[in-house]
């Protein structure tokens, strides 16, 4: 059965629309403003990081705003809480890094997803040959489970990645870490290419995708972008407005 | 057949271990996992490292009786001399056992993480010797109190990044080479330093490592006419725990793993997964990393590799822990009793020892002195005012 978030994205590409989600790190000071702000901007749904000790797959402007947050008292639950008061109609997504699920369990962890109202979950360190347990409880319980897509996999694994995605498939855009870039490396649109070819799951391009000319650049091939590093550095210098007024350039940018 | 054989299609040891790594990673740790078990099968690499450790390693090293700490404490105690391997601890048999299959690999550049910076040093060593480009991740603190090993690495010309994230410490250096290797996993091999981390890992670092205690099995007939009582050996990640345990796990030898009190994976931990493996892992009650603290930089570190995991599991390995003042005792006692000063890793072996000697009169103990203690002078000179 599709999701409501995958249902949401299908809709609205077959409509003609590029889809955007920016992530915001769930805890971190004026979080819930910024999200309020992406929302109003145009955003197709919302990626709330839960802060963890040891993100391994962020670079240093998601390090630090979940550092910041783990320091301001955020824990899953509090965000979780938080997020049940939120009152945006675009569908949320949790960003988590496994040992976060596999502490609370897999079953009581989507229990307390669905619980917020939260209908998707993106766990980067949890690969295909290890999502079983988690994936059957998401099922179970009715949150999608976006699966990574990264430019080393060989042409006989994304099949069976794009196989097991709900929501979306999140395209890496290229090798490395979370973080903004000064271009969008080649390995974005190729990987992207390569995904569109093999699935009709919606697939969207996050990791070094900085700013509105490189995300429209993406959408050329995608059928939408991620914006982590570069939301998240502008709420942490200037405050949620001035992540609405990038999500509202960046809409722009990718509806042009 | 061993207790001590290859993990599950998995990478299991019972219900530990795994490969809980980002997608980029996956291909690289399957690549890695085909090209070790070729080169593991094949009789050419194994002569080549045999005869690279043997060269320039020194291998194999020596068991001394410790005759004079014997008689203090009523047992027989027998080290196994790590220490004298080039470099100064057991990490360069792994790094040489890697170092050759990422050339093997075609792999030019090779990163790692360092504690102590034994394991860095011994990455930069056989970098230099191979014509490889390496760099170190070093927890900041760990700069600072093992200065003497930075200096090292950077005059066998490697680069040194001090980490400043986090805790600053072990687990900190472990993040910022896991993300260099998403960064550059098509050039290069993340050399990790122990027992731990996704699969293959804990299994090709424990074979590579398997010398130490196949030696001790032979020399230890000889010397002892038996298999020692205990085997004993510090544990941070666990790779020189694992390496002396392999050769006893079949035995009658009791497998002693030692933690320091404020890094206690087993002893305070609970499952959890980090690094690419599920093991045991001090965490708080949400999953965060809780922070390890220890007078040692090479066992500051909250987890612990995935068979030592198992091994605590079926009750084949114990785990006590030590606390630091312990360990200061133990590293002076050492130097004074026999001549010989250990690595302050080391030194959490030998502060177990002495606290059960009085529960093991007459036994025979073999503990692993996986490292020689001049790089912990100068923080031991602070600490002692000597």
């Amino acid at each position: 059965m599709t999701g409501v978030m995958e249902a949401e994205f299908r809709a609205k590409r077959a409509a003609g629309r590029k889809l955007l989600v920016p992530y915001v790190t769930g805890g971190l000071h004026g979080w819930q403003a910024a999200v309020r702000a992406a929302a109003a901007a145009g955003a197709d749904a919302v990626e709330i990081g839960i802060p963890f000790s040891d993100p391994v797959m962020d670079g240093p402007v998601i390090q630090m705003a979940s550092q910041q947050a783990l320091e301001a008292g955020a824990t899953p639950l509090s965000i979780f809480d938080d997020l049940r008061h939120i009152d945006v109609s675009i569908p949320i997504a949790v960003m988590c890094y496994y040992n976060t699920v596999h502490h609370a369990g897999v079953e009581r962890f989507a229990a307390q997803l669905v619980a917020a109202g939260v209908v998707a979950a993106i766990v980067p360190d949890l690969p295909l040959e290890e999502s079983g347990p988690w994936c059957a409880a998401a099922d179970a319980a009715g949150i999608e489970t976006v699966m990574l897509a990264a430019p080393t996999a060989p042409d006989d694994r994304l099949p069976r990645v794009a196989a097991r995605a709900r929501g979306f498939l999140y395209s890496v855009g290229l090798l490395g870490v979370t973080g903004e870039r000064e271009r969008l490396a080649s390995t974005a649109t190729e990987l992207a290419r390569r995904l569109k070819a093999i699935t009709d799951v919606p697939v969207l391009v996050g990791v070094g995708v900085s700013n509105a000319v490189q995300a429209r650049e993406a959408v050329q091939v995608a059928d939408g972008v991620i914006q982590g590093a570069s939301v998240v550095r502008r709420l942490l210098d200037d405050g949620p407005d001035a992540v609405g007024e990038y999500i509202a350039e960046v809409r722009a940018a990718i509806d042009h | 057949m061993t207790l001590m054989s290859a993990p599950s299609d998995t990478g299991r040891f019972g219900e530990f271990g795994g490969r809980f790594v980002p997608e980029t990673l996956v291909p690289a740790c399957q690549d890695l996992e085909a090209a070790f078990r070729d080169a593991w099968a094949d009789p050419a690499f194994r002569d080549e490292l045999a005869t690279v450790l043997r060269d320039y390693a020194g291998r194999p090293s020596i068991l001394t009786e410790c005759h004079n700490l014997s008689k203090q404490l009523g047992i027989r105690l027998v080290l196994k001399r790590e220490d004298l391997n080039h470099t100064g601890s057991h990490k360069i048999n792994n790094v040489l056992g890697q170092t050759l299959l990422a050339r093997r690999m075609g792999k030019q550049r090779l990163v790692a993480e360092t504690g102590a910076g034994q394991h860095g040093v011994a990455s930069a060593t056989a970098a230099a010797l191979f014509g490889m480009e390496c760099k170190v991740y070093m927890g900041a603190v760990d700069v600072q109190r093992q200065a003497l090993n930075v200096f090292r690495m950077k005059l066998l010309g490697s680069e040194v990044e001090a980490v400043h994230s986090g805790s600053r410490t072990l687990k900190d250096a472990v993040n910022e080479a896991m993300r260099d290797w998403v960064a550059t996993v098509e050039t290069t091999h993340y050399c990790l330093g122990s027992v731990m981390g996704p699969h293959p890992y804990p299994w090709m670092v424990r074979e590579f490592h398997r010398v130490i205690g196949d030696e001790a099995h032979a020399q230890c007939h000889e010397l002892l006419g038996d298999v020692p009582d205990f085997a004993v050996a510090c544990v941070g990640g666990g790779s020189n725990a694992i390496g002396i345990f392999s050769g006893f796990v079949d035995e009658r030898t009791r497998l002693i793993g030692v933690e320091p009190a404020g890094g206690a994976a087993v002893g305070r931990g609970q499952p959890g997964v980090v690094h690419g493996m599920r093991s045991y892992l001090m965490q708080d009650e949400y999953g965060q990393v809780q922070e390890a603290h220890s007078i040692s930089a090479g066992l500051d570190y909250p987890g612990v590799g995935p068979e030592h995991s198992y091994l605590a599991s079926i009750g084949r390995a114990e785990y006590p822990t030590v606390t630091d003042a312990e360990v200061i005792e133990a590293f002076q006692l050492m130097a004074r009793s026999e001549g010989i000063i250990p690595a302050l890793e080391c030194a959490h072996a030998l502060a177990w020892i002495v606290r059960a000697a009085p529960s093991m009169q007459g036994a025979t103990v073999l503990m692993n002195l996986s490292g020689r203690g001049d790089k912990d002078v100068n923080q031991m000179m602070d600490v002692l005012a000597l």
